[in-house]
């Protein structure tokens, strides 16, 4: 086996590991565009990064992190739904992005990887920042499990008992930036959030507890990554897209096993 | 220092006032909840009930005016409803277990409101009266002395709303703890209770509920059965409300100086 499809393969799978709890609490708060938002001013986040020559894994995380407080504050305001607010943040962020890459004299950054993930060109380098951020996520989220899981629930019950809600709610956003930071190289900003929701729809047809969805989500995500590889390796075919179709394609049998219970 | 304690309320507030976007929804509330004491805060929709329980709750700060709690106040909430999503997979068990993780404890709480055999069921599956029993459960779990139930007998027929009224009535005696009890009935209120707040923005008016138990014409709606949960409250209004909340002069023909209300 050669160098970059181990690299791939690792790297889709350490990300797939941290993808799959995420992709949990997105599905369970209903926050699939709220994902997608990210996802794409993450884009914004490599073109500001470029421009400004600071280091891409900064701003990649940064501008989504500061679009998520950006969106809480709008949203307290209370001048537009959060589904306008989303929809309006979403699309000009990702407009801003592909705006100011076009616009960028002497630089050539290749869109389509950007957009929909290029996991055969992931580096060692790249290796030890998926697997650092996955130990943060995994730690954060491990330490943090039953608060998010009591806010989900109800957030105002949750408060009465004690919990810091708007700390809670903080620190889920910042496990968020970072997760799309890092899967951006793998599926792109474009896919990133049906890494996501994908794989945890999938695991919430065999899971009768919170936990046992997040494990299974975890291993659904990683199964999709090993398929998805395996389909780009033999056909040709864009990694990102086929990781994507792959997990389409599991979420597809589970409602047969779902009909049998 | 002790003794203090356990006279002083569990909870004060004086001249609270709160407005969203410019609309005063409450205005200079001042109350206090005791020990063992169960209190019904009574008021038509939008009459900021939900917003005065919040700030009992902590959970909104008043514009002005001051929230005291006592040192040891513990408060155990029951909300009028909760949505959770259908894809999480949590049992009522577990969701009980988020308030207090000892297993025990969440079978023992069941078991005091009746629906022991709802333990592994997915919370999302029970009935309307089955999650009201649960969210109670939820509330005593960590042994408050501060009970808040949010409507806790809406949508319940009279002979439920009956049961949950002595339920809670009994859970106060043996937990010791207060009762603040939203209700949007205006006139059935649970029997036990030792002061009823009627709020329309501000409170209109309070003190106990009539004993009326004996009235035919109670006993000609309610039956026999119910006399004991339930009694109606005659309201002593001084003043009236125009159709938009404001207050207008009390109305001589109703509620002139012989007025008979207590």
């Amino acid at each position: 086996m050669t160098d970059f499809l181990l690299y791939a393969l690792l790297g889709g799978l350490g990300v797939a590991l941290v993808a799959g709890p995420l992709g949990c609490f997105v599905v369970w708060r209903r926050m699939a565009y709220f994902g997608d938002t990210l996802a794409h001013s993450a884009l914004l986040g490599v073109a500001l990064g470029v421009l400004l020559d600071i280091n891409l894994s900064i701003t990649v995380t940064a501008v989504p992190l500061l679009m998520a407080l950006g969106l809480v504050f709008l949203e307290q305001r209370g001048f537009l739904s959060l589904d306008t607010l989303l929809g309006i943040l979403s699309h000009s962020a990702l407009a801003a992005g592909l705006l100011v890459i076009a616009l960028l004299p002497d630089v050539r950054v290749d869109l389509m990887s950007l957009l929909f993930g290029d996991l055969l060109s992931v580096t060692m380098a790249d290796l030890w920042v998926i697997y650092g951020v996955a130990a943060v996520v995994l730690f954060m989220l491990g330490i943090l499990w039953t608060k998010l899981i009591n806010i989900t629930v109800d957030h105002e019950l949750a408060a009465v008992e004690g919990t810091n809600v708007a700390l809670v709610r903080t620190a889920l956003m910042l496990i968020t930036a970072l997760v799309i930071a890092i899967a951006m190289k793998i599926v792109g900003v474009l896919l990133i959030t049906a890494l996501l929701i994908i794989p945890a729809a999938t695991a919430r047809n065999i899971s009768q507890t919170p936990e046992k969805m997040a494990v299974a989500a975890s291993i659904i995500a990683m199964c999709t990554v090993v398929m998805g590889l395996a389909m780009s390796w033999y056909t040709d075919a864009p990694a990102g897209p086929a990781i994507v179709m792959s997990a389409a394609l599991l979420f597809t049998l589970s409602l047969g096993a779902r009909r049998r219970d | 220092m002790k003794g203090d304690m356990i006279t002083s309320p569990l909870i004060t507030l004086n001249g609270v006032n709160k407005a969203f976007q410019g609309q005063d929804v409450l205005q200079n509330i001042s109350l206090k909840l005791n020990q063992g004491e169960i209190t019904t805060l009574i008021g038509p929709n939008g009459a900021g009930k939900s917003t005065l329980v919040r700030i009992v709750l902590g959970l909104i700060e008043p514009d002005s005016g001051s929230v005291v709690p006592r040192a040891d106040l513990r408060i155990g909430y029951m909300p009028q409803k909760i949505s959770i999503d259908p894809t999480l997979p949590i049992s009522t068990c577990r969701f009980l277990q988020l308030a207090n993780t000892s297993h025990e404890a969440c079978h023992e709480a069941l078991a005091t409101v009746g629906i022991s055999h709802l333990v592994a069921t997915p919370i999302q599956k029970l009935s309307g009266g089955e999650l009201q029993r649960a969210l109670l459960a939820r509330a005593i779990l960590r042994k408050p002395n501060l009970l808040v139930l949010d409507e806790p007998v809406q949508g319940v027929d009279v002979n439920g709303q009956n049961s949950l009224y002595k339920m809670i009535g009994g859970l106060s005696k043996s937990l010791n703890c207060a009762v603040l009890m939203v209700s949007h009935d205006l006139h059935i209120v649970m029997s036990a209770t030792d002061q009823v707040i009627c709020l329309n923005h501000h409170i209109c008016c309070s003190g106990r509920p009539d004993q009326v138990t004996q009235d035919p014409a109670y006993l000609d709606i309610f039956g026999q059965s119910t006399d004991k949960a339930t009694a109606i409250y005659a309201h002593h209004h001084d003043h009236n409300h125009s159709l938009d909340g404001e207050v207008v002069a009390g109305d001589g023909d109703q509620h002139g100086e012989d007025c008979q209300h207590d």
